[in-house]
């Protein structure tokens, strides 16, 4: 572990605290500024960012084609059937919404609780919600059966006089997921105002000016302007901390509601909002450690947001752990006879592997290692821990919905679930589809909000003394 | 409606955050009412300083939030007890324990999107065109790394002469003249 060795003389250390610093010293206004609209506003883009574009926009091919088999077709191309109905559709939806939590929770909750470290990967880690929202939202709707008659899941005045029935939890997540679109594409967008301004007034080619101007709407940066421009950030978050925890409360309430066993349990809620969570921060790993490599932001996301991560993985890690251990309790202490036996057969029936899976990638592997800081500030080891999280995060919903449903109550109808060609396709498919994605908004939008990180330099507080100098 | 030709201001340059707040502080308390300062990142103190105390963001939140509240709760209400009433499992039609998790959603829809959309319309923002952008020195500085303050032809103590040597009193970066 050579690169792990925390040495007190190196430069990335505050020695005031003894924590790696949220920003490497030396940066001023003007040179983060460079650093980041440079990537955007350069007219060469690297080779590199074409051939992973390339890789992507091909694996995200293959779910256009998956998706147009599947229209054409219908559902049965799936191996959904009974007893497990819910399939790979259900499964990546969970993880792909569960992902996008820790984009919201790092925009929304860590600004009311005033972590400015949060501030350099909030831009990007946003993003990666409206784009694993983008993925998630697209498999319910696929999964209809007839997706172009989605829109009757709204509810809206027509011909058959038929309206919508608002007890189901399946269409509390219409509003759920429907908001929670909406107000992560507003709060990223609100967030990017000043920085587009920024961009408009540094931009050469007439093309770049132009879109950018429209976009950054006239922002001029006036303190009136910026006040209430602050309130509205706090209130967005306000507004987006209840809205993250029941988006993940009411998709869980489509299990828990029912009344199967592996379901059918008050623990839901919280255990899979610790879940999105969990799986949401390693997604982030995921993605902020190749790119503050690519594109040499390592002053910009230093070790401090690796270790940071690190910790809330951690800790929710442990309220996942919590969530199986009540799970197991649960089926042992309700005394039901189908309880203990779906618990039974999750572990040792014949789809038992994947129960292990999940244990050793969710608990095993992170909640041994995270504890120790020389992990967690190597960079290797944290982007192999965000994939194994990312794995055992999805193998917790394979586990949840097919372990629970193909052995049901009647031996007669038992089956099993094996997922088809076009089951992989069309998850792959979306993986291909937010890589796309993702490399779009990291080519043509700012990535690290500048207007947050000059709030972290240090010319940026006005002193005391100054203030008092000018009486008051 | 203001003149559209002419003089819009002067606009001083600073360098740091704290000159621009001490300027400011005291061309407000010199009696000057139409100033506005433009800084790259939010100032609190500037904004305190040019008597910007506070906006009505919340308010129109909080309205919005309520009639989203209202809206689909009231929505919810009547398509279950009047348009279309379902015996679902022999519950009452009006089941308001689970009417609250859409009308809770479209609480925060109606609320962030008033939140966004009012702070925007406050600020004036769609703005295709400001005066400011012809200062030279503004398009780089204002949204990079300088900070300015600007007093406005509007304000009855404005002379062009005299609140340029006012303003150099304050040993700005640069003064420069704004026009329409």
């Amino acid at each position: 572990m050579a690169t792990s060795e925390v040495k007190i003389n190196d430069p990335g250390i505050d020695p005031a605290t003894g924590e790696f610093r949220v920003i490497a010293p030396g940066q001023t206004f003007r040179s983060v500024t460079e650093k980041i609209a440079r990537i955007v506003l350069t007219p060469t883009t690297p080779l590199g960012w074409f051939a992973l574009f390339g890789i992507g926009g091909a694996v995200a091919t293959m779910l256009l084609v998956a998706v147009v088999w599947l229209f054409l077709i219908g559902v049965g191309i799936w191996a959904i059937t009974q007893p497990v109905a819910w399939g790979f559709a259900i499964i990546n939806f969970v993880w792909w919404i569960g992902i996008g939590h820790a984009g919201t929770l790092i925009s929304a909750i860590l600004l009311l609780f005033k972590q400015t470290w949060r501030n350099s990967i909030n831009r990007f880690a946003e993003a990666m919600t409206i784009f694993a929202v983008v993925c998630a939202g697209m498999f319910p709707l696929i999964h209809v059966g007839r997706p172009w008659l989605g829109y009757w899941l709204l509810p809206y005045p027509n011909t058959m006089n038929v309206w919508p029935q608002f007890r189901s939890p399946l269409l509390w997540d219409v509003f759920a997921v429907s908001t929670y679109a909406t107000i992560s594409v507003v709060f990223w967008y609100i967030g990017m105002v000043p920085d587009f301004g920024t961009m408009r007034d540094r931009a050469e080619s007439k093309v770049a000016q132009y879109v950018y101007g429209m976009l950054s709407m006239g922002w001029r940066g006036s303190v009136r302007h910026w006040m209430r421009y602050e309130t509205a950030s706090l209130l967005l978050a306000g507004l987006a901390t209840p809205l993250v925890l029941s988006v993940h409360t009411v998709i869980s309430f489509d299990f828990a509601v029912a009344v199967l066993p592996g379901w059918h349990t008050t623990i839901f809620p919280p255990y899979f909002v610790a879940g999105a969570i969990y799986s949401g921060f390693a997604m982030v790993l995921t993605l902020a450690i190749p790119l503050r490599k690519f594109y040499h932001l390592e002053g910009l996301v230093t070790e401090r947001h690796i270790d940071n991560m690190g910790k809330v993985m951690l800790a929710t890690g442990f309220i996942v752990g919590y969530g199986y251990g009540m799970e197991a309790f649960m089926a042992w202490y309700s005394a039901s006879h189908w309880e203990a036996f779906m618990f039974w057969n999750r572990m040792f029936g014949p789809m038992g592997w994947s129960y292990w899976v999940l244990v050793t990638c969710n608990l095993a592997i992170p909640l041994t290692t995270l504890w120790s800081r020389k992990l967690r500030t190597s960079i290797p080891f944290m982007f192999f821990i965000s994939i194994v999280v990312n794995t055992g995060m999805w193998f917790e919903r394979f586990v949840i919905f097919v372990t629970s449903l193909y052995r049901d109550f009647l031996p007669s109808s038992w089956g099993t679930y094996r997922a088809t060609k076009w089951d992989y396709m069309t998850y792959v498919g979306t993986l291909g589809l937010f890589t796309a994605l993702f490399l779009l908004f990291v080519r043509f939008l700012p990535m690290i909000p500048m207007s947050e990180i000059r709030m972290m330099l240090p010319g940026a507080k006005i002193k005391a003394k100054a203030a008092a100098e000018a009486g008051d | 409606m203001p003149p559209r030709e002419g003089t819009y201001g002067l606009l001083a340059e600073f360098d740091t955050p704290g000159d621009l707040v001490r300027a400011a502080r005291q061309a407000r308390q010199d009696g000057w009412r139409r100033l506005d300062c433009y800084t790259p990142y939010p100032v609190e103190e500037a904004a305190e300083a040019i008597g910007f105390h506070r906006n009505k963001v919340p308010l129109v939140t909080l309205v919005g939030g309520l009639m989203g509240l209202a809206a689909m709760f009231s929505l919810e209400t009547w398509i279950s007890t009047l348009a279309y009433p379902l015996n679902i499992g022999g519950r009452p039609t009006y089941s308001w324990p689970a009417f609250i998790v859409p009308a809770y959603e479209w609480t925060i829809l109606f609320a962030g999107l008033s939140a966004a959309f009012g702070m925007l319309a406050l600020n004036g923002l769609p703005a295709l065109y400001h005066p400011l952008f012809n200062a030279p020195n503004f398009r780089d500085g204002a949204t990079t790394d300088k900070f300015f303050l600007c007093l406005e032809a509007l304000d009855p103590k404005f002379d062009l002469k005299e609140t340029k040597v006012y303003l150099e009193s304050f040993q700005p970066v640069s003064v420069v003249e704004v026009e329409y």
